[in-house]
């Protein structure tokens, strides 16, 4: 579904993405570790187009993306969440994730038309808060919300462009460990035909959501598999697993 | 109107009130009422889409110039000149837009001043065209559907108050929109808005043309009101007036450039009777005083002291 061809990116000499080959299913749970700075949100960043890679190229399904730009990639599917909040600070979350579905229905050029006249793109809206129990809040500006709350809009807009890959950053960045199992689930509970990258520190997150894993280390793909095979690996041990384990 | 608030149609109805209560000052009412225009079109751009400028004259003037020329050298039917006005200085802006709205912050300030200045040096070099330092001069609008331009400029108000409305109708639809939405969108959040697949360029671009067809029209009622072109429609000082007039009144509210618009102007007109050499200085202690106490504007502040009551 998705997929790189030697992807490579340079920020003067520092190598963040090293010839990054990787091949993505449709429909598979995927998670991205790795220790800090291996370069997994700039990985996020290249193939969401907000990066432009130096040399390589990356395909959804069969098609070459990489001269699109980000959001016509988001028009093709390919959609991702922030790992610090990037939200719409005096939006109410109704507002915004009406924004996200009438831009995904090209009417958001519509400037001769009353907004109350897209009542069913509000209403999908709605429903999309109410899947990730958000409904309560859909009139608050977002700068009012909690930021578990926050993380889940995050995910909610996102939801709303319908996409066929899903890449998560870290969505459960600073949220305590009880919300963040609440926000994987919603997840889990997503379509199966949804393709789903997920980058995550928390191993039991990890471990428990992931169908399959990539572990990426100095801008390169260490390895690649199933959680079991990646539980096993000693190299993953070493320069990740290993350390955690020892601390 | 439809939905309109009843403090909207008070607001409307005090418009009116010129012609009974200081029949004296229409041309200066009708000047107001551009000036709240010109300060309209800013407040799309600014308050709404986010883009700072501090060269909107450029549209303005375009305006201004084209109206002034179609009524020397061609015809005085006012409306239809005055929508080609529009016209012209819309595609002007639509022009620039490409260049504009690739940069944010200080850039765009500089840009869009640069931009000002350019034009401006333009016609002022164009003697033969724009009458240069002189100005245009030389023509007269004498009615407007059949309502002759009087001398105590009941017409002019009527003419100017006419066109704001219109525009303003159109931009309270363009702000209630989708489209609109989406402008609050990119001034919010411009990383955002690609990620949910919003082309915000193209986005920009509209709204920078809308703001400047709008801005065209505003000037091009002052040449049609007051039968002259001055070269100063152009100046740096008109586009950095405009921003205040708006941020007096709180950007981003619809009515902020209208408010502004009536209180500096009337406040020049009171200050520079007073004492006509200092009279920024009255404007200044005011911006300082509005900015200090009010960082929303008037409008701003007064919706905070609603919210608080409630």
């Amino acid at each position: 579904m998705l997929s790189t061809r030697n992807v490579n990116k340079k920020f003067g000499s520092l190598v963040v993405a090293d010839g990054i080959s990787l091949s993505i299913p449709r429909g598979v749970r995927y998670a991205l570790i790795g220790p800090n700075g291996a370069g997994k949100t700039t990985l996020i960043n290249l193939i969401t187009g907000m990066l432009a890679p130096d040399s390589g190229e990356i395909l959804l399904g069969d098609e070459a993306i990489t001269a699109l730009k980000p959001h016509q990639r988001v028009k093709r599917g390919l959609v991702r969440t922030f790992q610090i909040n990037t939200l719409f600070p005096h939006l109410t979350a109704l507002e915004s994730v009406t924004l996200a579905v009438l831009e995904r229905d090209g009417h958001a050029h519509n400037w001769w038309r009353g907004l109350s006249s897209f009542a069913s793109e509000a209403d999908e809206a709605a429903v999309i808060l109410k899947s990730l129990n958000l409904e309560k809040h859909s009139h608050k500006e977002t700068r009012e919300l909690a930021y578990g709350q926050q993380r889940l809009l995050e995910i909610a807009l996102a939801l709303a462009t319908r996409p066929r890959v899903l890449l998560l950053d870290e969505p459960g960045a600073g949220v305590p460990k009880s919300e963040s199992a609440e926000l994987f689930a919603a997840v889990e509970g997503l379509s199966s035909e949804l393709t789903v990258l997920f980058i995550e520190h928390d191993m039991d997150v990890v471990f428990r959501f992931a169908s399959r894993i990539l572990v990426m280390v100095g801008g390169r793909i260490l390895v690649e598999g199933s959680p079991q095979e990646i539980a096993r690996d000693e190299r993953v041990r070493e320069v990740y697993l290993g350390a955690a384990h020892a601390a | 109107m439809a939905n309109a608030k009843p403090l909207e149609v008070a607001f409307w109805l005090c418009t009116l009130l010129p012609f009974v209560l200081a029949p004296n000052y229409l041309s200066l009412a009708s000047q107001i009422a551009i000036t709240a225009l010109f300060a309209l079109s800013l407040d799309l751009i600014l308050g709404y889409a986010g883009i700072v400028s501090l060269g909107h004259a450029a549209f303005f003037g375009v305006g201004a110039y084209t109206a002034g020329l179609i009524a020397k050298h061609y015809w005085t039917e006012p409306i239809s000149a005055l929508l080609i006005s529009g016209l012209i200085s819309g595609i002007l802006g639509y022009a620039s837009s490409h260049v504009i709205v690739r940069f944010r912050h200080l850039a765009l300030i500089m840009l869009t001043m640069g931009f000002g200045l350019l034009l401006a040096e333009a016609a002022n070099s164009a003697h033969a065209l724009t009458g240069g330092a002189d100005g245009l001069q030389g023509f007269r609008v004498p009615e407007v559907l059949g309502f002759k331009f009087d001398m105590f400029g009941r017409t002019a108000y009527a003419y100017s108050l006419a066109v704001l409305f219109v525009c303003f109708l159109i931009c309270r639809r363009v702000i209630h929109s989708p489209f609109g939405l989406a402008l609050r969108g990119i001034r919010e959040n411009a990383i955002r808005m690609p990620a949910i697949g919003a082309p915000s360029l193209s986005h920009l671009r509209k709204a920078y043309t809308i703001a400047a067809v709008m801005a065209g029209l505003a000037g091009a009622a002052l040449t049609q009101t007051t039968s002259t072109v001055s070269i100063d429609v152009l100046s740096f000082g008109r586009s950095a007036d405009v921003l205040v007039i708006l941020i007096l009144g709180g950007a981003g509210r619809l009515y902020g450039g209208l408010i502004g618009a009536v209180i500096y102007m009337v406040a020049r007109d009171q200050f520079s009777g007073v004492n006509p050499q200092y009279w920024y200085f009255w404007i200044g202690l005011l911006l300082v005083a509005v900015v200090m106490f009010l960082p929303n504007g008037i409008l701003g502040g007064l919706s905070a002291l609603h919210k608080k009551r409630q």
